[in-house]
């Protein structure tokens, strides 16, 4: 066995939990296994973005997809409740099919990631990012960080009004107020 | 095997490829949504490690945490969307159902 130091260690380990994790995502039948096999997954790549020194993206990918995404999902699940599928795959496209172009598509960004000849940089130590992102964010990225907020606001309006129940007209309510 | 950047694009590519089974398969709206995201984290995979192994460039990680950000936006989008869904065809969000638009 070659010597492999610990970041070689954690990310052969964290690897392993993040194929397994997304296979059970992939392949599971029961959507509560999925949600919860999707937790690994975004755990494990958290953990990946710690070992590529990108802390405040790890700290960012789990506030955000999992404390706000995971939950939202997790919410949707359990007011919809059709968790158990009853037939798994649609009628357009049949699983075999489904497979056999995700394993060529899977080759393909395998072989070209091993076999290109990637002009790679002597790796320095890097120390906290947070203050660099925090400044790249207010004069490079300034134009996509407006349009970024703009858009949250967007969403949010447009989540507003798709999920509310239909306007029922006021003569018919009566004294019930509702938006 | 010392883990250079191939590794890190392996996985990108074993997380896209995931997704994209998802996607593909799923019945339940919701399935392909979980699809949607496993896709995008595999994005945010490459990115990374692209920025990592190109000493002290940063420009990749703020890519990064903007596709968070839109992926965020866009969950919250495609969950509202379900819901509807939910109420419009009697309490099923099962996507062969929702075919009104179909020629």
């Amino acid at each position: 066995m070659i010597a492999l130091n610990w970041f070689d260690i954690v990310f052969y380990v964290f690897a392993l939990v993040l194929v397994a994790s997304s296979l059970m995502v992939a392949f599971s039948r029961n959507l509560i296994y999925s949600a919860f096999a999707l937790l690994g997954s975004l755990v494990s790549v958290a953990v990946l973005f710690v070992l590529l020194s990108a802390d405040f993206l790890a700290v960012t990918q789990i506030l955000i997809y999992m404390g706000g995404i995971l939950v939202l999902i997790l919410f949707a699940i359990m007011l919809t409740s059709t968790i158990r599928e009853v037939r798994v795959s649609n009628r357009y496209i049949g699983e075999s099919p489904a497979f056999l172009v995700t394993a060529f598509s899977f080759l393909l960004l395998a072989v070209i990631s091993i076999r290109a000849p990637w002009l790679k940089a002597v790796v320095q130590p890097s120390g906290p990012t947070t203050r660099e992102i925090g400044n790249s964010l207010l004069t490079t990225y300034i134009l996509p960080f407006e349009i970024a907020s703009v858009l949250l606001l967007i969403a949010v309006v447009g989540a507003v009004v798709l999920a509310r129940k239909e306007v029922k007209d006021p003569g018919e309510q009566g004294g019930a107020a509702d938006t | 095997m010392h883990v250079g950047l191939s590794h890190f694009l392996v996985l990108g590519a074993v997380l896209f490829a995931a997704g994209l089974y998802c996607v593909l398969t799923r019945r339940n709206a919701i399935g392909v949504l979980l699809g949607v995201e496993l896709i995008l984290n595999g994005a945010n995979v490459n990115l990374a490690a692209f920025s990592h192994y190109s000493a002290g460039e940063i420009g990749g990680q703020i890519f990064a945490l903007f596709a968070i950000v839109l992926a965020a936006a866009e969950a919250a989008v495609a969950l509202a969307i379900v819901l509807a869904i939910y109420r419009t065809f009697h309490e099923s969000i099962d996507m062969e159902d929702a075919s009104l638009l179909k020629g």
